[in-house]
């Protein structure tokens, strides 16, 4: 059994790449040459697999972005 | 099982199907193909299974498995489902949709009837090209049962067909991509269950329904059954759409559209967001088992042949620098990173002797691929780590600055 895995949700149309997120889950996130989020999780692209005691700080993130461009999806 | 065929006609034989009615008007669509059959939806949906048809958009999605998505329970409710034929073809290499409509509209109408039909209680829409409008204009007031279906010019860029654009023209909104959390088969357009297909897999649907699937699969290969349309172009002659068995040889692909293989360095496969295959390989198969060593699909049937003679890096440099200027505009990493692979591509193309450019080109595909919100990214990446593996050499010669090619 895996753990349920949840993910954050990268709307790119939304997106503006200030990069407020990255500095709230720098473990999960850098910025690419452009400022905009980059996932550490190679291959993750626009869904970023978010470890369990990361949860709270993806919360916040969806809660903070600038531009309702992050939508976390719970995994069941 | 179907398989029943129609009785005043007898189906197309050898790999003209599609384009086997001598006009395009309803009386002769109806001498050469018969009427097209009520269809029973279990009856249709299990055709489309056992025929193998896959979408000729460039997806190549089991045509089966897209109207099976359509919630039950949504039909149930009695939902009006939205099925829309698609015909924007904004790829600039493609124009075997826009050739369809003009030979052979009334195949493509049938089988929008045939799937909205199966779906039954349905919005249908025809999204076309300007260019064609005229003609399936014409089509559709040749007869009675085409009235409900409304006629839609697409919007003309490279990301226009793609299917949420799609969505959002018909809503009356920018017809660009969006970021969506639902598939369009739950929630589409006005929230309706949408199902959308090309209008090539619609004319082949069809043909299914008359002739049913064991008639379909006599043609093509196991993994590529039936046939499709192509649009060929190289060897400096304009472009050729023509309707091939499925898994045909590419060399001889080109030689019936009067295009000698031999003087190809290679076979873009698939459009600008295709791969290439190199004139080494041989006579490769167009089909998806065959192709899957280069990275490449059938996809949408479209072959552009690269000349020998001249330089494939010049020319890819020529279509990265078009798609970085095609993006959608919305998605940051897509608008910047297709706009920095293609002047690092354009760079070596011109000939900066500058040994870092092919990483440097490989680690910008690998940071945009699946960062945008549709695939176009992605698309773009995959040509151009292609261009790098099989014109490898056509790359070093740049570098060392022995490049002898023709670059223009
Ligand atoms: S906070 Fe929101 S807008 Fe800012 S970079 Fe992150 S996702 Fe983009
Ligand atoms: S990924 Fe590129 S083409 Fe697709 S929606 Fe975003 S900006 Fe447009």
């Amino acid at each position: 059994m895996t753990a349920p895995r949840s993910l954050l949700h990268i709307d790119w149309t939304a997106c503006d790449g200030r990069g407020l997120c990255t500095e709230i889950l720098p473990e999960l996130l850098a910025r690419d040459d452009w400022g905009y989020p980059l996932a550490r999780t190679r291959g993750a692209g626009s869904d970023v697999p978010v470890q369990e005691r990361l949860l709270d700080a993806a919360s916040e993130a969806v809660a903070l972005c600038p531009r309702q461009a992050l939508r976390l999806v719970l995994g069941t | 099982m179907t398989g029943a065929v129609a009785s005043s006609v007898t189906a197309p034989v050898g790999t003209t199907r599609l384009t086997s009615a001598p006009a395009a008007d309803f009386a002769t669509h109806l001498a050469t193909f018969g009427p097209l059959p009520t269809s029973n939806p279990a009856v249709l949906l299990s055709a489309l299974h056992d025929s193998g048809l896959e979408g000729r958009g460039g997806g190549a999605f089991p045509a089966w498995r897209k109207l099976a998505a359509v919630p039950g329970r949504e039909r149930a409710r009695g939902r009006r489902v939205v099925v829309i034929g698609n015909a924007a073809e904004g790829e600039p290499l493609s124009s075997k949709d826009a050739t369809l409509l003009t030979v052979a509209p009334h195949l493509v109408i049938d089988g929008l009837l045939a799937v909205a039909e199966s779906l039954n209680g349905t919005a249908t829409y025809l999204y076309v090209r300007s260019s064609v409008l005229g003609a399936v204009s014409r089509a559709l007031g040749e007869r009675r049962d085409a009235r409900k279906i409304e006629l839609r010019e697409a919007a003309d860029s490279f990301v226009s067909g793609e299917a949420s654009a799609v969505v959002s023209a018909l809503a009356g909104r920018r017809p660009v991509p969006q970021d969506r959390p639902f598939l369009l088969t739950e929630s589409g357009l006005a929230g309706r269950p949408t199902l959308l297909h090309n209008v090539e897999t619609l004319a082949h649907i069809a043909l299914i329904a008359r002739f049913g699937p064991a008639w379909f699969r006599s043609r093509g290969t196991a993994s590529d059954p039936g046939t499709r349309l192509v649009t060929v172009t190289g060897g400096g002659r304009p472009s050729t759409v023509i309707e091939i068995g499925g898994g045909a040889g590419l060399n001889d692909v080109f030689r019936f559209a009067g295009i000698d293989p031999a003087g190809l360095s290679g076979v873009l496969v698939g459009g600008f967001h295709g791969a290439w295959v190199p004139a080494s390989a041989g006579n490769v198969r167009l089909d998806r088992e065959d192709l899957a060593r280069f990275g490449a699909t059938p996809g949408a049937g479209i072959l552009m042949g690269q000349d020998a003679r001249h330089c494939p890096l010049t020319v890819a440099s020529a279509i990265a620098t078009y798609l970085a200027g095609e993006t959608a505009g919305q998605c940051g990493p897509c608008v910047n990173g297709l706009s920095a692979m293609a002047s690092v591509l354009s760079r070596l193309a011109r000939g900066e002797r500058d040994p870092s450019l092919p990483a440097e080109l490989r680690r910008l595909a690998d940071l945009v691929t699946g960062r945008g919100s549709c695939h176009y990214p992605d698309g773009t990446a995959r040509f151009v780590l292609s261009t790098l593996t099989v014109f490898d050499a056509d790359v070093r010669a740049h570098l060392a600055g022995t490049c002898r090619k023709e670059h223009s």
